[in-house]
């Protein structure tokens, strides 16, 4: 049998996706269920001073209307809405109830909820209630929060809630700036963005008959956890929860969070003892999701007269929104240990102020943190690069750790030991295949001929942190819980392998991943492995998906607990063969004694061996079921180079990202057809940020872009086909030698295509422009200057 | 009010109220969840299927306004291709539905249905569509996961296997 793991096995989730079948959160229905509709805050900042129910009331279908006092009176939650990573000994952190009582802190925040037993019904009703408010000074952007006139929360004496430190040389630091032939400093603005999964959240809360129980089904990326804070925040015991993420249309992130319609979905299931349930609209969730980024970064560094750099100095304010949610203030640190990207630097301070404003909360967006660093390494390289007056490929050749040779075990600036990198093949390969000489002469032709179209292109080598996380090093960052994850493998009486996974997949193919793993592992066909996940009753431990973590941690787990099955069923061969197990071979599945070919039995023979127990060895348990809760010692540090290349319209602004090369690394590839897939995905989202989305808010907290209309999403028409290579520097973190490859195309192609308008409108002087660059921003910044280049 | 709507060739007549969208009645009402909702401004095209043989966004069409008219959804294209002598193989799917697999067009799945009944449609009015031709043919329909790139592959494939 031939290795499965490294082809392109087509995907099992497929079949039942293409035809419709599988159930997402809207598609599931329960008898009696009633749809809530949610009042939220038209106001960013306003006191509460009335709210009229009676209009609602009255209209057919409609059982209940909850005020905020209401439900606050009711008792339903013993704790707000958690936060699970406090960052700092004294970090501010309000109360974020399911719904506001006295004053609504956003646009968006739930200030009633109304019951109804139709859909239609729960959203006319949410309009008929009628809510006097008081409008407050409001803090509608995050330089509004740091200037600190205004409070977000009428109650705190400042916008700011925790500073957060990590200067692992101050003199070190001070020293190298001082020494410095080159500095440079910039200011980069990382907008507000939203997730946007296509599919919208939803949830539907069923109370049991009897017995006080609760089946919770959330489009959600985080049911294990879920669960535990659903526990934690009404009260409900564990054991009477159940969690289930039916089909999740995607999450990038914006489903990991513990939101109010969750608490409110099952404490009013579990109160009334009927099913309650929530499907968000679109442009409701601009107010009911959490958003990403939100970031201004002051970003220095320092180097010598041929650009090698000494430190990184890096203050960063970071957006909070209104509320603290499940990991908003760990986020931009993510990101801290990242600012002196792929580089041998030896230096590095940086510095985070959490502030909260009268916007949406922010928390993780597919990178969480760490695009942001590597926006602002990679910007700031190619601004060294023009310093010093050479190009932005030697600039990071002449910075690579190791000078771009093979290392394992580099202990980072930041402390944290990179497991292995092998930069220069990936930049080399890069700009190979995106022909840079060709493109630079085409480049100095139109510039030389005067063209309304110039070229610009754009390289970015990034590094970031996956694996998430070694438990230890999440405790020393004050997170709220460990980072391990766990699976467990069975081998049924049938022959069948049954898997059970706490990792949970809203889009990313887990179930073709983890069968191919075992496949490979115990020599079974892979269509012989059944995958259980996302249900808390199937799969009692997990620690969910984000954060590039499910095969460099839940995958590593599913791998060990097959080779401990394997062991097992070793000794059982042994016994049956009257041999000694150190004389028992294992090749593709078969169990076998050397030299005695009539002595041999397929491992998938053993499960009926096992489960009957009528002769195992002495002393041996029945059954061939192994568990393995596997905590990384350390992260995973995948890598790679992209370059974009982009052409600009100089008499429009119009921006065309024309080619888009990308050579990554994340170690081993169980399946590179998935790989290629994630990879495309993630560039286009970070393309998204570089060129066409923002959340934009007004001085009082409007959002006005809350739908597809003007919130612009990238169609096919907006972004080119991509050319995707890799190389292979396996991890040493884990035994698969695998690292993650969920975010690692929005960390790196950002930065690349600002590098690209940056270069293409050089002639004009600009050295720098914000995200989004929108034809506007360009158009403004070539007129700038009189329009001469 | 009485609607009476073919939907992959069975009548369904249902009394529905003016205002239904025509996406929430094949949702709710006759439980065809296939087709998804993925917006409320017509923007994504999570809820395209075919009315009378033509892509149309379900989200934008009343109930009403698909009475008497005969609609194609996800769960019904394979029969449809059965129906136009096109080989459906051996898990009978419509030959996009096959190429959307082998392409890798889809990841989470939840545009896929509006986007294969997009596509199928888009090559009917074009048969041999240009790269750029067939990503501004699926203009109207978002993907979120794909980047797009193995879509505009899948449809590739089936283009040039028709031709």
């Amino acid at each position: 049998m031939t290795a499965v793991m490294g082809t392109k096995m087509l995907r099992k989730e497929d079949p039942a996706l293409l035809i419709g079948e599988n159930k997402f959160i809207d598609d599931i229905h329960a008898p009696g269920e009633l749809w809530m509709g949610m009042v939220r805050s038209t106001m960013g900042h306003a006191k509460i001073l009335s709210i009229d129910t009676s209009e609602a009331e009255a209209m057919p279908g409609v059982t209940a209307v909850y005020t905020g006092a209401q439900l606050a009176d009711m008792g339903l939650w013993l704790a707000p809405l958690p936060c699970a990573w406090p960052v700092t000994e004294d970090m501010v952190n309000p109360p974020h109830n399911p719904v506001c009582v006295e004053e609504a802190k956003h646009v968006g925040d739930i200030v009633a909820v109304v019951l109804c037993n139709d859909r239609y019904g729960a959203a006319d009703a949410a309009e008929k209630v009628i809510v006097d408010y008081d409008p407050l000074p409001a803090v509608g952007s995050l330089e509004a929060a740091v200037a600190n006139e205004v409070m977000a929360h009428s109650d705190l004496e400042t916008n700011k809630a925790f500073h957060w430190p990590l200067i692992p040389d101050p003199e070190g630091t001070e020293k190298a700036f001082a020494e410095a032939a080159h500095t440079v400093k910039a200011k980069f603005v990382q907008q507000r963005m939203i997730p946007s999964p296509m599919e919208p959240r939803g949830c539907l809360a069923i109370p049991s008959p009897a017995g006080g129980e609760i089946t919770f089904y959330s489009a959600t990326q985080i049911p294990h956890i879920l669960k535990v804070m659903i526990a934690a925040t009404t009260g409900i015991a564990e054991s009477k929860i159940r969690v289930i993420a039916p089909s999740v249309g995607g999450g990038f992130g914006g489903k990991l969070n513990v939101d109010p319609d969750a608490i409110l979905s099952v404490t009013l299931a579990n109160h009334l003892g009927v099913p309650v349930r929530w499907t968000e609209a679109r442009t409701e969730a601009a107010g009911s999701s959490h958003q990403g980024r939100g970031q201004i970064q002051h970003m220095e560094v320092a180097a010598d007269e041929n650009g090698k750099i000494s430190s990184v100095r890096v203050h960063i304010d970071a957006d909070m929104g209104a509320y603290m949610m499940l990991i908003t203030p760990g986020v931009p640190l993510l990101g801290s240990f990242l600012y002196t990207g792929v580089y041998d630097i030896p230096n590095l301070a940086f510095t985070c102020d959490g502030h909260f404003t009268n916007m949406t909360p922010t928390d993780a967006y597919r990178g969480a943190g760490r695009p942001e660093a590597s926006y602002a390494i990679e910007r700031i390289m190619d601004m060294l690069a023009g310093e010093v007056g050479i190009t932005p490929e030697e600039i990071r050749a002449r910075n690579y750790i190791n000078g771009g040779e093979a290392f394992e075990n580099h202990e980072a600036a930041s402390t944290l030991i990179f497991d292995s990198g092998h930069y220069r093949p990936a930049h080399d390969k890069a700009l190979e295949m995106v022909k840079l000489a060709d493109l630079r002469a085409e480049q100095a032709r139109r510039r030389e001929a005067g063209e309304a179209k110039q070229l610009g292109m754009g390289m970015c080598s990034y590094v970031e942190i996956c694996g998430l996380a070694p438990s230890r090093a999440l405790g020393g960052l004050n997170y709220g819980a460990g980072g391990w994850e766990h699976a467990t493998v069975r081998l049924l009486p049938t022959g069948k392998v049954e898997v059970v996974s706490g990792s949970t997949p809203h889009g990313q193919g887990h179930e073709t991943a983890w069968s191919m793993i075992i496949a490979d592992k115990m020599g079974v066909d892979p269509n012989d492995v059944e995958v259980l996940h996302s249900d808390t009753a199937k799969s009692p431990l997990g620690l969910d998906t984000y954060g590039s973590r499910s095969l460099a941690v839940g995958g590593v787990a599913i791998a060990m607990a097959a080779d401990k099955v394997v062991e097992k069923a070793k000794l059982i061969a042994a016994h049956q063969f009257e041999a000694a197990p150190e004389d028992v071979q294992f090749e593709a599945g078969a169990f076998s004694v050397a030299g005695s070919p009539s002595k041999s039995v397929h491992i998938q023979e053993l499960g009926f061996a096992a489960f009957a127990a009528h002769d195992l060895p002495d002393g041996m348990e029945p059954n061939l079921q192994e568990q393995v809760s596997f905590d990384p010692p350390n992260f995973a540090f995948p890598f790679g180079t992209h370059v974009a290349v982009v052409e600009i319209d100089t008499e429009t602004g119009g921006v065309e990202l024309i080619d888009y090369v990308a050579v990554d690394d994340c170690g081993h590839q169980v399946n590179p057809m998935i790989v290629e897939g994630q990879l495309h995905g993630g560039i286009v989202q970070g393309v998204a940020q570089a060129l066409f989305e923002e959340a934009v808010y007004d001085e009082d907290g409007n959002i006005s872009n809350p739908s597809f209309m003007d919130y612009l999403v990238p169609s096919a028409m907006e972004v080119p086909s991509m050319q995707l290579d890799f190389t292979v520097t396996p991890s040493t973190t884990n035994p698969l030698g695998v690292k993650g490859a969920g975010e690692a195309g929005t960390i790196g192609s950002a930065a690349a295509v600002m590098n690209a308008v940056c270069d293409a409108l050089s002639p004009y002087g600009v050295t720098d422009m914000d995200m989004p660059a929108t034809p506007k921003r360009i158009w403004e910044a070539i007129n700038s200057n009189g329009g001469a280049a | 009010m009485e609607v009476s709507i073919t939907v992959n060739g069975s009548t369904y007549s249902r009394d529905v109220e003016p205002r239904t969208l025509l996406v929430h009645h094949l949702r709710d009402n006759l439980g065809l969840t296939g087709t998804n909702v993925g917006c409320d401004s017509s923007s994504c095209g999570a809820c395209t299927i075919h009315m009378n043989g033509e892509s149309v966004k379900s989200c934008t069409v009343l109930a009403v306004q698909a009475d008497g008219q005969e609609l194609t959804t996800i769960e019904g294209l394979s029969a449809v291709a059965e129906a136009e002598g096109i080989s459906t193989g051996d898990q009978n799917w419509h030959p996009m539905q096959e190429a959307f697999q082998q392409c890798h067009a889809l990841q989470c799945g939840y545009c896929t249905p509006g986007m294969v009944m997009a596509s199928t449609s888009f090559l009917k009015e074009n048969p041999n569509p240009t790269e750029e031709q067939i990503r501004e043919g699926l203009e109207g329909n978002l993907c979120r996961c794909t980047g797009y790139h193995n879509i505009v592959k899948a449809v590739q494939s089936v283009a040039g296997g028709a031709s």
